[in-house]
């Protein structure tokens, strides 16, 4: 599949938000007040990545200014229960922050239903490729699984990160660090068995798609045009097997491994900010990495036509 | 609304005869000239006479080889549009309604005006029957032209697809697949008619018949050229094998 720049950076920019959001959401049942500057830079970031990835995936839309009607079929369409979702969570999460921020007002119930939320609307953007049964690789329940751990790994480290800046901790900050640490783990072991799982035989073949088999083996003898087409260029990308590979392992390398040797490097007191923005930085390039991988190892099956 | 219906009145559809197919192509272009002036936006070409023409097409011609096990290889030609899906996963994923199965004759369609151009129906549908229009953004397929179909101002011959009325091999029917009486569903009875892609869950409306048996199938090419040399006969032979024996 075709890796269109604006939605790999829709998924893991708004990821990342709504981890955050989600993230903010429990944080009202324990933490009291927190300092101002550390309220408004977090909420803010965190809708400043949801809304901006949002738009982000506007951008590839062929008709933008219709985009409201994908609100209306959310009884069928996983795209459309994205986008009910995401408009839901906005509001409510809007709402819970400015009570928080601005009153002093960390209300349990409204940040229980604000992480539930957020965490609904990446579930149905990971149900959006897990529908696509022409698309092996991505019709698996563990799709959606993946998209939800990579989510709160990333709200996680945020939130950690920000933390740092604003608060000055004088004793070594270890519990939410290692539940950062356990959270960029799980995601990225559950990543690998995603991985390992795709590596099979492909539902749709040559013989399948022509109904041709019972005489032999299919071969496509003449393309049905001489130049490209929408089909093409939308699901003829491929990636050689050997660079996927070191892809994959750049993927783990920047995602999972460098954050978390970075996040240890931070724990020793004074909790240094400095090394977890590395830390952030060193996850959503993993990230990206990842995302690019998930399309470009992508096959659709309208390719045994070709 | 992209729920599907729970059954449809009629199933119509297309019964594409793999045997006769001559693979000319003139239903492709015949789909284009109708489609490009009738239901919705026309149907763009991009760079058309430069060097990287592409276009949109809601039929295509594909070839393939078929290679038996001990055999000589044979040639199909395969004409591909939508199937008009019974469980059609591009409808289902439509956020916008745009997409959606007419509950009276089963015909699949996209309300060009609701379409925001997103793509996902595209990805939905296994057998690459919808394509994206470069220059309208909005998704275009095949309409079982419902605009020649019902229509009363032409020819009552011409009220059937453009392509089956094209198809100079009659490798093309039109008809109603849910009507086990109907000719289409006949012929799809006799010559064992098929699905693509089962597997895929789709239940296509559309048919395709197989090839037909080779009659005789040769194992060994013969050798023509040596059909046409002379033989020698009578004395001419004899001096013909005498010259031969001597070296
Ligand atoms: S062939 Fe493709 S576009 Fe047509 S109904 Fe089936 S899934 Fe939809
Ligand atoms: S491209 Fe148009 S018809 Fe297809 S899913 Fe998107 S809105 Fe629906």
């Amino acid at each position: 599949m075709h890796p269109a720049y604006s939605v790999i950076f829709f998924t893991v920019a708004s990821g990342a938000g709504l981890g955050l959001l989600a993230f903010m959401g429990l944080g009202a049942l324990r933490v009291g007040a927190m300092p101002m500057p550390f309220m408004l830079t977090t909420f803010g970031l965190a809708f400043a990545l949801t809304v901006g990835g949002l738009l982000s995936s506007t951008f590839h839309l062929g008709h933008p200014e219709r985009a409201w009607r994908a609100m209306t079929q959310w009884r069928s369409s996983w795209l459309s229960r994205e986008g009910v979702c995401a408009v839901v969570t906005l509001i409510v999460g809007a709402l819970f922050a400015a009570l928080w921020t601005f009153m002093d007002l960390a209300s349990a119930i409204l940040g229980i239903v604000t992480t539930i939320l957020a965490l609904v609307t990446v579930w149905a953007t990971g149900m959006i490729y897990a529908q696509i049964k022409a698309v092996d690789l991505w019709h698996r329940w563990l799709t959606p699984v993946c998209y939800l751990l990579f989510s709160i790994a990333g709200g996680m480290i945020l939130f950690l990160f920000l933390h740092a800046v604003f608060t000055s901790k004088t004793e070594p900050v270890w519990e939410l660090s290692s539940v950062a640490m356990i959270a960029l783990l799980v995601a990225w072991v559950v990543k690998i068995f995603w991985w390992m799982g795709g590596d099979k035989a492909p539902t749709s073949t040559p013989e399948s798609a022509t109904g041709l088999g019972h005489l032999g083996k299919v071969r496509l003898l003449e393309r049905p045009h001489t130049g490209s087409n929408y089909l093409l260029k939308e699901f003829g990308f491929t990636i050689a097997r050997k660079h996927a590979k070191k892809l994959r392992l750049i993927a783990v390398a920047l995602g999972a491994i460098l954050p978390i040797l970075l996040i240890l490097l931070a724990i020793p007191a004074p909790f240094d900010a400095f090394w977890l923005g590395l830390a952030v930085l060193s996850h959503l390039a993993g990230m990206l990495v990842e995302r690019w991988l998930f399309f470009a190892e992508a096959r659709h099956a309208v390719m045994t036509y070709y | 609304m992209t729920q599907l219906p729970e059954t449809t009145n009629r199933k119509l559809g297309l019964v594409i005869d793999l045997d006769t197919c001559v693979g000319c192509h003139a239903c492709v272009i015949s789909c284009k000239e109708w489609n490009t002036g009738g239901y919705g936006a026309p149907l763009a070409d991009t760079d058309a006479y430069g060097d990287a023409p592409s276009g949109t097409f809601l039929n295509r011609v594909h070839t393939f080889e078929v290679k038996p096990e001990n055999k000589p290889a044979m040639i199909t030609h395969f004409p591909k549009s939508c199937l008009h899906c019974e469980d059609a996963p591009c409808v289902t994923v439509c956020p916008t309604g745009a997409s959606f199965k007419r509950s009276e004759d089963g015909i699949v369609l996209v309300h060009e005006d609701h379409c925001i151009g997103c793509g996902l129906c595209a990805w939905a549908c296994p057998y690459g029957a919808r394509e994206m229009d470069a220059v309208e953004k909005v998704m275009k397929k095949c309409t079982l032209c419902v605009d020649r179909i019902y229509n009363e101002n032409i020819p009552e011959e011409d009220r059937v697809p453009s392509c089956v009325r094209t198809c100079p091999a009659k490798a093309r029917h039109f008809g109603d697949l849910g009507d086990p009486d109907s000719d289409v569903s006949r012929l799809v009875a006799d010559r064992g008619g098929f699905d693509l892609m089962p597997e895929q869950g789709t239940k296509p409306v559309n048919k395709y018949l197989p090839p037909r048996p080779k009659q005789q199938s040769l194992d060994e090419p013969i050798n023509l050229a040596s059909l046409a040399e002379p033989q020698a006969t009578g004395f001419l032979g004899w001096l013909d094998g005498a010259l031969e024996r001597l070296g």
